[in-house]
């Protein structure tokens, strides 16, 4: 769990990190907090997993990711577990999650986000998903997106 | 579509993680680049200013600070999807939207500090826009590895 100092750190560095030579320091000047403290604050939410990362989160489309799709699968309950997992072991999915139906207008409970430079090249990646799936695979979709509405990527308030 | 360097594409490809902590990471960040520090900053500003990065820093994952995520869609009427997406892009617990080509036109992501800001969220976006939203809670992650390097 966070303290209010934890939180702070987000708030400050939610947006991004300052492009100076000591980004670090710049963020507890900002705070009234020790170079020190940020970083080993910043350690540990890195190991904790609260950091999944730090680095560049590049805008897909704008580097070449011009077909994004979210393939969506309707699969037998008894199996969508067991092959849930191998869908997400597909080297070319990002993202793979199990989600509820919302019935009728959704049938769909598995969810496998695949990229490519065209649409062939994310059917295709859907087709593999297919044939993995094979007869537990009752009905599919594939939801391209048109246009980033947002991407500012979590905002908690100050 | 912007032109990307070969630097520009060293940095998409080895610094979408494991940014340094320390005193002064863009210097060691550059050095693994082959490139000094100012280069690096550089390369950053117009990467953002171009719109070819989002954002440079941390990725927070909110469900291990005791909060939530949740992807949720709305079928949007066309004559109506520009004032919809103002009203659902102003709230901030919308990390992400993306229009999408499906009658369920609209999908978004709900990043709320705390469980039950995901109701009310989702409660505030149905007063406004007077249209049901269809949240997909994730019931089990399989996987989760965003990570990709330029193709241009």
């Amino acid at each position: 769990m966070i303290d209010a100092t934890d939180r702070a750190l987000i708030v400050a560095t939610q947006g991004g990190l300052p492009l100076v030579p000591q980004p670090y320091h710049a963020i507890a000047e900002q705070l009234g907090l020790g170079v020190e403290e940020v970083m080993r604050r910043l350690r540990a939410m890195l190991e904790a997993g609260i950091i999944r990362r730090i680095g560049a989160v590049p805008n897909h489309y704008a580097i070449g990711w011009t077909a994004n799709g979210m393939t969506v699968w309707n699969v037998d309950d008894d199996q969508v577990d067991t092959l849930g997992a191998r869908v997400g072991g597909l080297d070319f999915v990002t993202h793979c999650y199990r989600r509820p139906r919302a019935l009728p207008a959704w049938p769909y409970n598995l969810f496998a986000m695949v990229h490519g430079a065209s649409r062939e090249e994310c059917t295709a990646k859907a087709a593999e998903i297919r044939d993995l799936l094979g007869a537990a695979c009752r009905g599919h979709d594939i939801l391209y997106s048109t246009k980033i509405l947002k991407k500012s990527g979590l905002r908690i308030a100050s | 579509m912007p032109e990307l360097s070969d630097i520009d594409r060293q940095i998409l490809a080895r610094l979408q993680g494991d940014f340094p902590i320390c005193e002064r990471p863009y210097a060691e960040a550059a050095a693994l680049l082959g490139i000094d520090e100012a280069d690096l900053l550089a390369r950053l500003q117009t990467l953002l200013a171009d719109k070819v990065l989002t954002r440079f820093g941390p990725m927070f994952q909110i469900e291990e600070m005791g909060g939530a995520f949740v992807l949720a869609a709305i079928a949007v009427p066309e004559a109506r999807y520009e004032a919809v997406t103002a009203l659902v892009n102003a709230l901030p617990q919308v990390a992400h939207n993306y229009r999408r080509e499906h009658e369920l036109n609209m999908w978004f992501v709900l990043a709320t500090e705390t469980k039950a800001g995901i109701a009310e969220a989702i409660a505030r976006i149905e007063h406004d826009t007077g249209l049901p939203v269809y949240a997909f809670p994730k019931e089990r992650e399989f996987f989760v590895e965003m990570k990709l390097e330029a193709r241009l």
